[in-house]
């Protein structure tokens, strides 16, 4: 009887507690707002809230070991919310940052799609929200910046890194990433862009492998029954694939990085680790370790600076001859 | 007469068996490769190894084959197992973690020496294993003994299955250097030893379910488990026994799967594998309501599926159409079962009888 009295109490508690989260609102809206007499903000004195989308692969956890690594260097106070790949987890994540008063978010969105009344919450509350490393289909101000990779200018770097590999010949195949991803779409139409300025250079096949080593290496190993030495290069969307690929060249009986050249995306240490032993040509970089840059952005936003609507994230591309110095110091 | 009487008996026994359909199904994407893909039936002798497409369709099939075994037992007792893709994961993440415990430190150095290992070959195999049949086991419990319906209690495992085999190996993935381990997916005597691996399995299940009365069993339990109860079959220990077989299926599938890309990745080994493992025994002809079964028949079942795939990759269907290709593919091919075919199919026999006699 008792505990049922106390049940029914509970919803009501809620709801107060609810409302003066509400009531709050206003007076944090006014705080927020860039004060032109207060001493410009350090990094000592941010509060930066991170709802990240989970830990899918070691490239998001290289990512969230960078945010929380950079902030403690700096000094940043972090609130770092692991959504564990739920689009619920993660706007509930985002509401109570904004009840924690924070003063950025950063997020790493999900899904594309969902985000505008739960931005706009944000947005009332004066908290700027910054994109990391994926979109969200909003309106423009709802959110301050986009910090992220581009993916097209991948693809194209990957294109101009294979035609000077190949001196401007050569017979391609591509292992596409997964099917409708935005990576996997842009880096397919970057790396024709360039390609097409190259006549000698021709795709010969072009599949999904999924972005996982074990289709990439099923397809790869497709290819070569039709093809066999026809092929002489080989274009993965990610480093996966490419290792996949490696795998079947092998079992085919030709060389990997001799018989067929090979350039891939992402840069992570199972690349630097296949350049040492001369099975990968080159790897253009797809940078996780966004922190020290979302922190820079982050400042700026507090202190009311202009920035970009887009930061591209610096990104570099690797080649076997300095591999074997750089690996130590990949964290990904 | 009496021979006309034969020959007539045997034309329906040919299209009244199990293996008929899968069969037509699978000869019609043979035929459709031959006169379509050049050299897809060449088969190179590669230091006396056999090497082509057609081997590769086996080759790459047999983790969905090992799974249509262990997914034809559960479907005939009327039942599904969805937690097997998962069930991989989760064996291929014990192996991983006991051949390369680094991920535990929450650091991923590299391990280059193939011959390092933490635990010897044998451990890391039966342990694997050995999870994977508890994970049945679980399974087996919540269907038969708690009445949970089969779908409702291995959605249960395939939906948390991902996440125990992100916590085994701390949300890493594994690289597995260890060279002995990797014989199991990527070896070759002849022919992939997979293929060895699916063989004795297949094996020593049909040696149990057709030279014992299990086999018997089951199918009464997927016919009628009520009747089964009065006529003296223990029910509960049955389902329980094909669940946990079904995730032994898994287990082994999951090793393949794991020293084919040398990596234990828990989130992409086995995923949506479940599926096609289902799909596989439905294209062999047994019904998804129970029953009859035959194991044969879901082995073709798994080749027409990947025989599907190996085409699309050999003509070079555009990455961004294969996988609606793949589905109308699958579509006709489950059209041939229709009754109205079927009738067909029947009255061809009909007909020569007919003319026969």
């Amino acid at each position: 009887m008792r505990i049922s009295r106390f049940l029914f109490f509970v919803p009501i508690f809620a709801s107060i507690l609810g409302f003066v989260g509400c009531s709050r609102q206003p007076d944090s809206l006014s705080t927020l707002q860039p004060d032109s007499n207060s001493l410009e903000k350090r990094y000592e004195d941010l509060i930066v809230g991170y709802a990240q989308l989970g830990a899918e692969s070691e490239w998001r956890a290289a990512n969230t070991i960078s945010i929380k690594e950079t902030a403690e260097q700096l000094g940043v106070e972090l609130r770092f919310l692991d959504a564990q790949q739920k689009q619920d987890n993660q706007i509930e994540a985002i509401r109570k940052l904004i009840i924690q008063k924070v003063d950025v978010i950063g997020i790493s969105p999900i899904v594309e799609t969902g985000w505008d009344e739960v931005f706009q919450e944000a947005k009332d509350a004066g908290i700027p929200i910054i994109l990391v490393d994926r979109r969200a289909a909003v309106p423009d101000d709802l959110y301050v910046s986009y910090l992220g990779s581009d993916f097209l200018e991948e693809g194209r770097k990957a294109a101009r890194i294979m035609a000077e590999l190949v001196d401007g010949k050569a017979s391609i195949v591509e292992l596409v990433g997964t099917i409708g991803s935005a990576p996997a779409n842009d880096r397919y139409t970057g790396f024709r862009e360039v390609i097409k300025d190259y006549p000698g250079m021709k795709i010969i096949a072009s599949e999904s492998g999924d972005f996982t080593r074990a289709r990439g290496r099923e397809v790869m190993a497709a290819f070569l029954e039709k093809y066999g030495s026809e092929i002489t290069a080989v274009y993965a969307h990610n480093d996966d694939m490419a290792l996949g690929a490696i795998e079947a060249i092998e079992e085919y009986g030709l060389k990997p990085g001799e018989d067929i050249m090979i350039v891939s995306i992402d840069a992570a240490r199972g690349a630097f680790e296949a350049m040492i032993a001369g099975k990968l040509n080159a790897t253009v970089e797809c940078n996780p370790l966004l922190g020290p840059q979302f922190f820079e952005l982050a400042l700026k936003v507090v202190n009311g600076q202009l920035i970009p609507k887009w930061v591209p994230s610096i990104e570099s591309v690797f080649f076997p001859e300095d591999a074997a110095e750089i690996l130590p110091t990949r964290k990904y | 007469m009496k021979n006309n009487m034969k020959k007539s008996f045997t034309w329906r026994n040919i299209t009244e068996s199990r293996l008929f359909f899968p069969l037509v199904a699978l000869s019609l994407i043979l035929l459709f490769d031959f006169i379509f893909i050049p050299g897809f039936f060449t088969i190179e002798n590669r230091e006396g190894n056999l090497h082509g497409s057609l081997i590769d369709i086996f080759r790459n099939g047999s983790t969905v084959m090992l799974l249509a075994i262990g997914m034809t037992l559960v479907i005939a007792t009327g039942g599904v197992d969805l937690s097997v893709g998962a069930t991989m994961a989760i064996a291929a993440s014990v192996a991983g973690i006991l051949m390369n415990p680094s991920a535990l430190k929450n650091e991923v150095f590299f391990v280059t020496d193939p011959t390092y290992t933490f635990q010897p070959l044998w451990v890391v195999i039966l342990s694997a294993l050995l999870v994977a049949i508890l994970c049945g086991f679980w399974n087996g419990i919540l269907v038969a003994y708690m009445r949970i319906q089969p779908m409702v209690a291995t959605l249960i495992l395939m939906i948390s299955g991902r996440g125990i085999a992100q916590l085994i190996t701390n949300g890493l993935r594994v690289q597995i250097t260890y060279k002995p381990y990797s014989f199991i997916g990527q070896g070759w005597i002849v022919l992939p030893f997979s293929l060895y691996l699916v063989a004795f399995v297949f094996a020593l299940t049909w040696l149990l379910t057709r030279k014992t009365a299990i086999g018997m069993f089951i199918e009464s339990v997927g016919t009628n488990f009520r009747s089964s109860f009065f006529s003296g079959i223990d029910e509960k220990k049955i389902k329980l026994l094909v669940y946990t077989f079904c995730g032994f299926c898994a287990g082994i599938a999951g090793l393949v799967a794991s020293s084919n890309i040398k990596t234990s990745d828990a989130n992409n080994i086995g995923l949506t594998t479940e599926l096609d493992a289902i799909l596989a025994v439905v294209i062999g002809g047994t019904a998804m309501s129970g029953g009859r079964f035959s194991l044969l028949a879901s082995m073709v079942g798994a080749l027409v599926m990947q025989a599907i795939t190996q085409s699309m990759y050999a003509i070079g269907v555009p990455a961004f159409a294969l996988q609606a290709i793949k589905a109308v593919v699958v579509i006709l091919v489950i059209l041939l079962y229709s009754e109205q075919v079927r009738s067909f199919v029947r009255s061809i026999g009909a007909s020569k009888k007919g003319v026969k006699s």
